[in-house]
């Protein structure tokens, strides 16, 4: 039977991951490549890396560290962030990444979507959204949450889907951060408006979180976090055994 | 020496580390005289069937792959690549594959429930006929490997050496003697992954 995937992302900037990591044991908590290869010791199903660098530089940073992780951790890479074109899809497939998320490269250009499925396969392209609620209608967010396209989101993912994104990952601005659970009824609306897999982003405080999500949506995929697994207030293990004893079938 | 063909499709990257990691000297290598000294042969494949097998053939490797597999030389076919040791796919059209093991490639939605996402994307558990080919002696039934993939390998018959469940069974792996098959990607398949590899090296 097919697992529910449980990943963790962490957000890289100038070849550091950012935002503080408190692991016991850890020599070097701002490594990406030692957490990759802590997170897949723990069992973590697939690892997405966010590159928030804002210059070149940092840029080639960022490619260099890709190239160790995958050369280190063989388990599904995903790499986002700063997609823009094409090139940048070949810049990171080459270093290793197996799937490229795109968020608001293609807003700005939603035939990326389509060119990159045509070249590297549906499998490789990952649709990011950030999704908002604004007079009770879901909208998409673009420039990591802060600026509203004004697009209704679950058409923008549908169209997404229909140029050739293979996987969808939702992220709820609403629930983001609050710790108080994954945002079940935007979740729904996507997983029931799409035929490949979603993965909800956003609000995950605890184990608990999981085991309400994956059983009030059948249908979904996998969970990602990050603070929460950074911080140690979830191990991965912990919550795949959890999963696992509620009958939610997990990779062990 | 392990020799990974570069026929033009997908990124090997991922693949060569990870023979690196078991500790094979394995190479990227699109030249015949290097596929003819290599002890081992892995074939690769992301794509559609019929323009992997175009560009195969194009490489001028399609022959080379072929004589040394029938020559007793250990292939093996990840993805796409175990799709094309098949006599032929039914993936957008009729071609033909290298034919090496017996079978065809026909989509997955012919044996699972319509409710089923496809592709079928991500860990599933493998499971093994009575008789388990050597290429899988460290792994365990039950084992999870990642999978991507809409099309599998049909009639097979006994050279069908692992299978998954999605709704319905799906073909995981093929084997006949050195000539093998694996629909999933070993080399993103964590500490299993790797012991498949290593158990494809020391054969």
């Amino acid at each position: 039977m097919i697992t529910k995937r449980i990943i963790p992302c962490l957000d890289v900037k100038d070849g550091r991951v950012v935002k503080g990591v408190n692991f016991l044991g850890l020599a070097d908590v701002s490594s990406p490549v030692s957490l990759a290869k802590y997170y897949s010791e723990c069992g973590a199903d697939e690892l997405v890396f966010y590159d928030i660098t804002a210059s070149a530089e940092g840029r080639g940073l960022f490619t260099d560290i890709l190239r160790e992780v995958a050369s280190t951790i063989f388990i599904p890479l995903t790499v986002g962030g700063g997609i823009n074109t094409l090139e940048d899809f070949d810049r990171v497939l080459k270093c290793g990444a197996d799937k490229v998320s795109v968020n608001s490269g293609a807003i700005r250009n939603p035939s990326l979507i389509g060119e990159a499925a045509k070249r590297y396969g549906d499998q490789c392209v990952v649709l990011s959204a950030d999704v908002k609620r604004v007079d009770g209608v879901f909208r998409v967010f673009s420039k990591g949450g802060r600026e509203n396209t004004g697009m209704e989101a679950i058409e923008w993912i549908k169209r997404g889907v229909d140029a050739g994104a293979g996987e969808v990952v939702v992220n709820s601005i609403d629930t983001d951060g609050v710790k108080n659970g994954f945002d079940l009824e935007m979740l729904e609306a996507v997983c029931n408006a799409v035929n490949v897999p979603v993965i909800a982003s956003g609000g995950a405080g605890g184990i608990d979180h999981f085991t309400q999500l994956f059983r009030a949506i059948p249908t979904i995929d996998a969970g990602l976090a990050a603070s929460i697994f950074h911080f140690g207030e979830v191990a991965i293990p912990d919550l795949k055994e959890e999963l696992h004893k509620q009958g939610i079938p997990v990779r062990r | 020496m392990i020799a990974i063909v570069d026929y033009g499709v997908g990124n090997l990257f991922s693949l060569k580390s990870s023979f690196l990691s078991v500790g094979a000297d394995a190479v990227v290598t699109d030249d015949a005289e290097i596929l003819k000294r290599a002890d081992h042969i892995v074939l690769p494949g992301v794509g559609a069937f019929g323009d992997a097998v175009k560009k195969l053939r194009e490489s001028g490797l399609y022959q080379v792959v072929i004589d040394e597999a029938r020559g007793g030389k250990p292939l093996l076919g990840i993805c796409l690549g175990m799709q094309m040791l098949l006599e032929k796919s039914y993936e957008y059209g009729e071609h033909e594959g290298l034919g090496l093991i017996q079978g065809s490639i026909r989509p997955i939605g012919d044996v699972i429930p319509s409710n089923y996402k496809v592709p079928h994307i991500g860990w599933n558990a493998l499971h093994f006929p009575k008789q388990k080919h050597p290429l899988f002696k460290n792994v365990k039934d039950g084992d999870y490997v990642y999978f991507v993939h809409s099309y599998h390998g049909t009639d097979c018959s006994e050279n069908l050496a692992a299978t998954t469940e999605y709704g319905g069974t799906l073909t995981a792996a093929v084997a006949q003697g050195s000539i093998m098959g694996c629909q999933f990607h070993p080399e993103k398949s964590g500490d299993v992954g790797l012991k498949i590899l290593k158990a494809f090296c020391e054969l």
